[in-house]
């Protein structure tokens, strides 16, 4: 009986309510507190990735005696207790957002050093992580929904907290209009599935489902729902304000809960419909709001001045490449010959892209953030010759720009390969435009490099230093997470990818290790 | 602007009474309508009105923000203790080990229609408590920062 599954959600809950009040009683205990939590959230998270891994699907049902009964005795079969089913997939994800807490909270340390209101900023922080455990790790659709909202306030009130003069309020109230209606489609569509089969577990659901037009209707709006949420083209219009008026470590977290909506679409789409829908229509919905995403938002991106703007939409560049890897996976679901072929690729390319666009996109956005808390400017046309007195950022951030571009060996070049080598099997034109716009992302990426590093150093810049050690640290462990997966791919698509796109793909599996073996 | 002696007489006479009324919402949440949030939202109006009946200075002697920040966090904490505490007995996260049979709230609820019994529930009522607590502390910081805004004029 494992109850780490219930710690991953218990601790940050902890921190979190407990964060004013350390902050009553000092600074120093208050940041140790956040520390403190923070590595015992990211223990627990790397302790439950193991034993999934090496144990198979973990099952943890609220309120039980024993948490692995799922099925009370007397409730005829029916799973009635809220559950979190923790399979190769959730293990994934969990791993993805435990790394980027622990260098996101690291670098909130010193980044936010001297801001005020620190206590409610490290309170919101752990809650934001709350909601994205539990979004990853539920498997009961309203459960999902109410981490949902608790990860999309905490997000909208930190994507706010720093004023700005006006500009990140306008960031914040984007963030929690898009959120609150995504929110509001995803209740109305778990409605409509609870009316028609009376439980709200994924997997009690999908083992009765019977694909109707309302299921149909509920289809729709998860899927538009959740493209919202994680900033796919036609709904991407909130990511360029929220992301660059955010602190960047908030940023950075940001990012991770737009993988946790990502995530919940192919959890929806494989796990809880899987063949029952028309998987050929769905697929290629996906695939082409992929296309859009990745052509559109680097578009965008070239004629940026605004750093952090420019790599916000960079970002829905990005999550174009995961939804063409996995809508590919999921257009050829039902044709087994396929699957085998190069579907199965597909989808490991776009779930190994999940963690590797965190990992760079996140290290990206941490040194902005190192830029302007030196600088105070993000404007790329003021910046200049910070190459000579900011060597380790520069250093960091040769190296995520050369991942995100897809260079070997880094490991934006292992995935992006993984997805080129599938789709073109699939259809050559979406791997040809994937490529166009990795080289679009190149060029725009070679542009902020020569403007914010290279160049005489400019007489404004004069005092600017290195920053603080632990940002250094947080974005440090990025840096070597990003070489390391990108010199040894196979290690990492053997051990964690392979088991996530299995687990997908084994919708009965996933029913099984909830309804037991019926 | 100062309100008149009425108001303020009136105020002080209703405060207790719209404080027993919010504790009894609270304290029955497992047994008729209402519960913590909602007893909790009953004690932040007694608090709204005392911050209504007397001037933002002087209210704030009384109400003051520290001890609401406090009552807000406590709430909390109690409310994932409880849940947690099952976890340290070897259950499930947020099992009800109170009930039945437990020390505190953990009589057996009888079988049929009867009077309600107060003393059942388990963890319920605690629960119930602690969500009491986080709420009329979170109104009342939120009270507190709308009421700050008001420019007295002299």
């Amino acid at each position: 009986m494992s109850q780490y599954a219930a710690l991953l959600l218990a601790i940050p809950l902890i921190a979190a309510f407990a964060m004013p009040l350390f902050g009553l009683i000092g600074k120093k205990i208050r940041n140790s507190w956040a520390i403190l939590t923070m590595l015992a959230t990211v223990a627990a998270a790397l302790i439950l990735v193991w034993e999934v891994l090496t144990q198979g699907t973990i099952i943890y049902a609220f309120g039980a005696v024993d948490p692995s009964l799922t099925i009370p005795f007397d409730s005829g079969g029916v799973p009635i207790r809220i559950l979190f089913v923790i399979d190769a997939m959730s293990a994934f994800m969990i791993l993805t957002a435990a790394i980027m807490m622990f260098a996101a909270t690291l670098y909130s340390i010193s980044s936010e050093s001297e801001q005020t209101g620190q206590d409610g900023y490290y309170a919101l922080l752990f809650l934001l992580m709350a909601g994205i455990f539990g979004m990853v790790s539920t498997g009961d659709l309203f459960n999902f929904f109410v981490f949902l909202e608790i990860n999309s306030l905490a997000g909208a009130a930190l994507a706010a907290y720093r004023i700005k003069g006006g500009v990140a309020v306008e960031g914040g109230l984007k963030y929690a209009f898009i959120s609150t209606v995504s929110g509001l489609f995803f209740l109305i569509a778990v409605g409509m599935l609870y009316g028609q089969y009376n439980s709200l577990n994924i997997a009690y659901i999908a083992s009765v489902i019977d694909f109707t037009g309302l299921s149909l209707v509920a289809v729709v709006l998860m899927i538009v729902s959740l493209a919202m949420k994680s900033g796919s083209v036609p709904m991407h219009f909130w990511t360029p304000d929220t992301y660059s008026s955010a602190p960047s470590s908030i940023t950075a977290l940001l990012i991770v809960s737009s993988m946790a909506s990502l995530y919940a679409i192919f959890r929806i789409a494989f796990s809880l419909f899987g063949l029952t829908m028309n998987v050929v229509t769905v697929g290629w919905v996906i695939i082409i709001l992929g296309i859009l995403s990745m052509f559109i938002g680097v578009s965008m991106a070239l004629p940026q001045k605004d750093v952090k703007r420019l790599m916000a939409y960079h970002s829905v560049s990005q999550i174009g490449y995961m939804l063409v890897g996995l809508g590919v996976g999921l257009a050829v679901l039902g044709d087994q010959q396929m699957l085998a072929q190069f579907g199965v690729v597909a989808m490991e390319g776009g779930i190994f892209h999940i963690i590797n666009y965190a990992l760079y996109k996140g290290l990206l956005f941490l040194i902005a953030g190192a830029v302007i808390y030196r600088c105070g400017t993000a404007n790329l046309n003021e910046l200049g010759g910070l190459g000579h007195s900011m060597k380790w950022t520069m250093g960091f951030f040769i190296i995520a720009a050369l991942a995100i571009a897809g260079i070997p060996p880094f490991n934006g070049f292992a995935s992006k390969l993984m997805i080129y080598e599938s789709v073109f099997v699939f259809n050559p034109f979406i791997a040809v435009i994937a490529m166009v716009v990795s080289i679009m992302t190149l060029a725009s990426f070679v542009k902020v490099f020569h403007s914010m590093f290279m160049g005489p150093k400019l007489p404004q810049y004069e005092t600017v230093k290195e920053v603080p050690m632990p940002m250094l640290i947080g974005m440090g462990l990025l840096a070597v997470l990003i070489i390391l997966f990108g010199l040894f791919p196979d290690l990492v698509v053997n051990t964690l990818v392979e088991p996530a796109a299995l687990a997908l793909i084994d919708r009965s599996g996933y029913i099984t290790s909830v309804m037991g073996g019926i | 602007m100062q309100m008149s002696s009425i108001v303020k007489t009136t105020a002080d006479v209703l405060f207790p009474f719209i404080l027993i009324y919010g504790f009894y919402i609270i304290i029955h949440g497992h047994l008729t309508p209402g519960g913590g949030f909602q007893g909790g939202a009953i004690l932040a109006s007694g608090v709204l009105l005392l911050l209504l009946a007397y001037k933002y200075a002087e209210s704030t002697n009384v109400v003051r923000q520290v001890v609401m920040k406090s009552l807000e966090s406590t709430g909390l904490l109690l409310f994932i203790i409880a849940a947690l505490s099952a976890m340290m007995l070897g259950a499930g996260f947020f099992f009800n080990w109170l009930s039945p049979g437990g020390i505190l709230f953990g009589d057996i609820v009888a079988y049929g229609s009867g009077t309600a019994n107060l003393n059942t529930g388990g963890l319920i009522p605690i629960m119930n408590i602690a969500v009491g607590i986080e709420v009329v502390g979170a109104i009342s910081v939120i009270l507190l920062a709308l009421l700050s805004g008001i420019k007295e004029k002299i």
